[in-house]
């Protein structure tokens, strides 16, 4: 099934030309309409009539969250503020958050874009969506809500939390499709395991998740908890929100809705462009969005695009799963280290929990590893040897991956923070304390 | 199964301050007694094994407030409480090379004798030679009567 075949399918020639035209379009709005990109490319001596390929967007400069940040709060719009009519915010945990602004034809877009994902699993206007992301400045429960509305699902805009509650209504309302980040999503599964609720006995028969990073264990977790395959959808609040990328039934990356977002994979050191099927950080540009165009955004994940005709018949490009940030990236004793490596390397041994912390410090002047992963009954027993064996096979899978030697420390189930609100605090780091 | 088999529970406690009384506390709030008691430790964590009146309902309990609880089978010996008692329980062990994978003993008061908890590396096998020894094995419900 389809949303929009005509583009799904588009051929790459049609779509390069579409794109090309629709970037000369974004790039003259923004010189014309935004100070910022008046000032930049005024500066840099690039203009708008420099781009005749879609090549030439190499030659303008990138765009960054601090630039974002210094133009708090409404620095980017290219319309005037009436015409904005919903505002969102990243987190902003790291600073000032980082506003985006929707005209109304934005957010028929984006309603648009998640539409053509939600097609992409399967799902159709007889399914009824609990939707558990957050409604509110967070981007992700909105954007599921509009592209829900738009294929005429049923959407639950029940956000993140009242667990007991999703689970009542999850039996209630018999629900179909269930839209979680990942670790919320295990949170529930734990917590219907604790009521003594088989996953048959729900109606689900599918669950996108998104907005933080995973691994393929963690995915095969959930999908085993559920009983029912789930999607991966990928997006960022400053670009649009959810629904940028998304997977389809295939599994094998995320398609990424190119006519609206130019995709680059750039390399982080150098800024030149990577080619295909090379990982590097992705950079978009928005070619459609009205009220705050983005041009050639530096998102800090790490992934790489490739162009094949996929299992599904479509010809989108393909992005692969975020497999790190470049500033999520942990420099230890000097090696580059990212989160999802430990997590990956934990579940590869059969029973442990997907529950676990890194703990950075620094006693004297070298970096020391402390990872804290829940003991569960599976990875217990009555022997001392046993469990030392336990941690040691956990240390050893590890160094293997990331080649550091690490302490392994097995706590008690549910004492690693559970985050009711989205996101798991997965590293704390100490060393400069 | 064997009669003789004994439930214990085993639980995993992080070695962190009040992680042990808090154990007891429930299992105090549901008015069971404990018969016997060890724990094994590390640096990091212990095992605590108990032996109590009502296993499954202090398992079930415990799981309910997140511990992580198993129950093992175990032998219970009750030995002459004089020197060279456990010696001779040993000796049977050893001479059938059975490992033993650890024990703890505590006196009975009424008759005086010493009940040792075995837990052995093959279970059956060692069911077996103690009971060709003349070994005084204990029932659950002997020790449970205590």
């Amino acid at each position: 099934m389809f949303w929009d075949e005509k583009i799904e399918c588009m051929s790459k020639e049609d779509m390069e030309e579409l794109q090309l035209k629709r970037l000369q379009d974004v790039v003259k709005t923004a010189f014309n309409e935004v100070p910022y990109y008046h000032k930049r490319y005024t500066e840099e001596e690039v203009y708008p009539e420099d781009i005749e390929t879609l090549a030439d967007i190499e030659k303008l400069p990138f765009t960054t969250k601090t630039d974002l940040r210094a133009s708090y709060p409404f620095g980017l719009f290219a319309v005037p503020q009436k015409d904005i009519i919903e505002i969102h915010t990243s987190s902003g945990t790291t600073g000032k958050p980082t506003v985006s602004g929707y005209t109304r034809e934005d957010l028929d877009i984006w309603g648009e874009i998640i539409a053509r994902g939600l097609t992409m699993m399967g799902v159709d206007e007889n399914d009824i969506i609990q939707n558990t992301h957050g409604y509110g400045l967070f981007t992700g429960g909105f954007g599921v809500h509009y592209g829900g509305q738009k294929i005429g699902a049923t959407v639950v805009p029940i956000s993140t939390g009242q667990t007991l509650r999703q689970i009542e209504l999850l039996k209630d309302f018999k629900t179909t499709m269930l839209i979680f980040t990942p670790s919320y999503g295990l949170h529930i599964a734990e917590e219907l395991k604790n009521m003594g609720t088989d996953p048959k006995d729900l109606n689900l028969k599918v669950i996108g998740f998104g907005s933080e990073s995973w691994t393929d264990e963690m995915r095969k977790q959930i999908e085993d908890k559920f009983q029912t395959p789930a999607y991966n959808i990928y997006g960022l609040t400053e670009v649009m929100g959810p629904g940028v990328a998304m997977e389809c039934e295939v599994q094998n990356g995320l398609h990424l809705n190119e006519d609206h977002f130019y995709p680059e994979i750039i390399d982080p050191k150098t800024m030149k462009q990577l080619p295909e099927n090379t990982p590097g950080e992705l950079v978009l540009t928005t070619l459609t969005r009205v009220g705050m165009p983005l041009i050639r955004f530096r998102t800090r994940d790490i992934t790489k695009i490739h162009h094949e005709k996929c299992g599904c018949g479509r010809t989108l490009v393909k992005m692969d799963k975020i497999s790190g940030r470049t500033d999520d990236m942990l420099k230890i004793k000097g090696v580059s280290v990212f989160p999802s490596q430990i997590e990956k390397a934990l579940l590869s041994i059969e029973g442990v929990e997907p529950h676990y912390q890194i703990i950075l410090t620094r006693p004297g002047v070298l970096d020391q590893i402390e990872v804290k992963v829940e003991a569960s009954p599976e990875i217990f027993f009555d022997n001392v040897k046993e469990l030392v064996g336990i941690k040691d096979k956990l240390a050893h899978a590890i160094h293997d991956e990331i080649g550091l030697r690490v302490n392994v420390t097995l706590v008690e189930p549910k004492t690693i923070d559970r985050v009711e609100s989205g996101k798991a605090v997965r590293v704390i780091d100490n060393r400069n304390k | 199964m064997v009669e003789e088999y004994i439930d214990q529970l085993s639980i995993f406690l992080e070695n962190k301050e009040g992680r042990l009384l808090n154990t007891l506390d429930i299992i105090e709030e549901l008015n069971i007694n404990i018969r016997a008691l060890s724990i094994a430790d590390t640096s990091e964590f212990g095992i605590l094994r108990l032996i109590v009146t009502e296993p499954l309902k202090v398992k079930e309990k415990l799981e309910e407030k997140d511990f992580i609880v198993k129950i093992t089978k175990v032998l219970a010996v009750s030995i002459s409480d004089e020197p060279g008692g456990l010696n001779k329980i040993l000796r049977i062990l050893d001479k059938n090379d059975i490992n033993l994978e650890y024990l703890y003993a505590f006196v009975e008061q009424k008759t005086y004798n010493a009940i040792v908890i075995l837990k052995l590396e093959n279970m059956d096998e060692g069911y077996k030679v103690l009971k060709e020894e003349g070994s005084q094995l204990i029932t659950s419900e002997e020790i449970y009567s205590i």
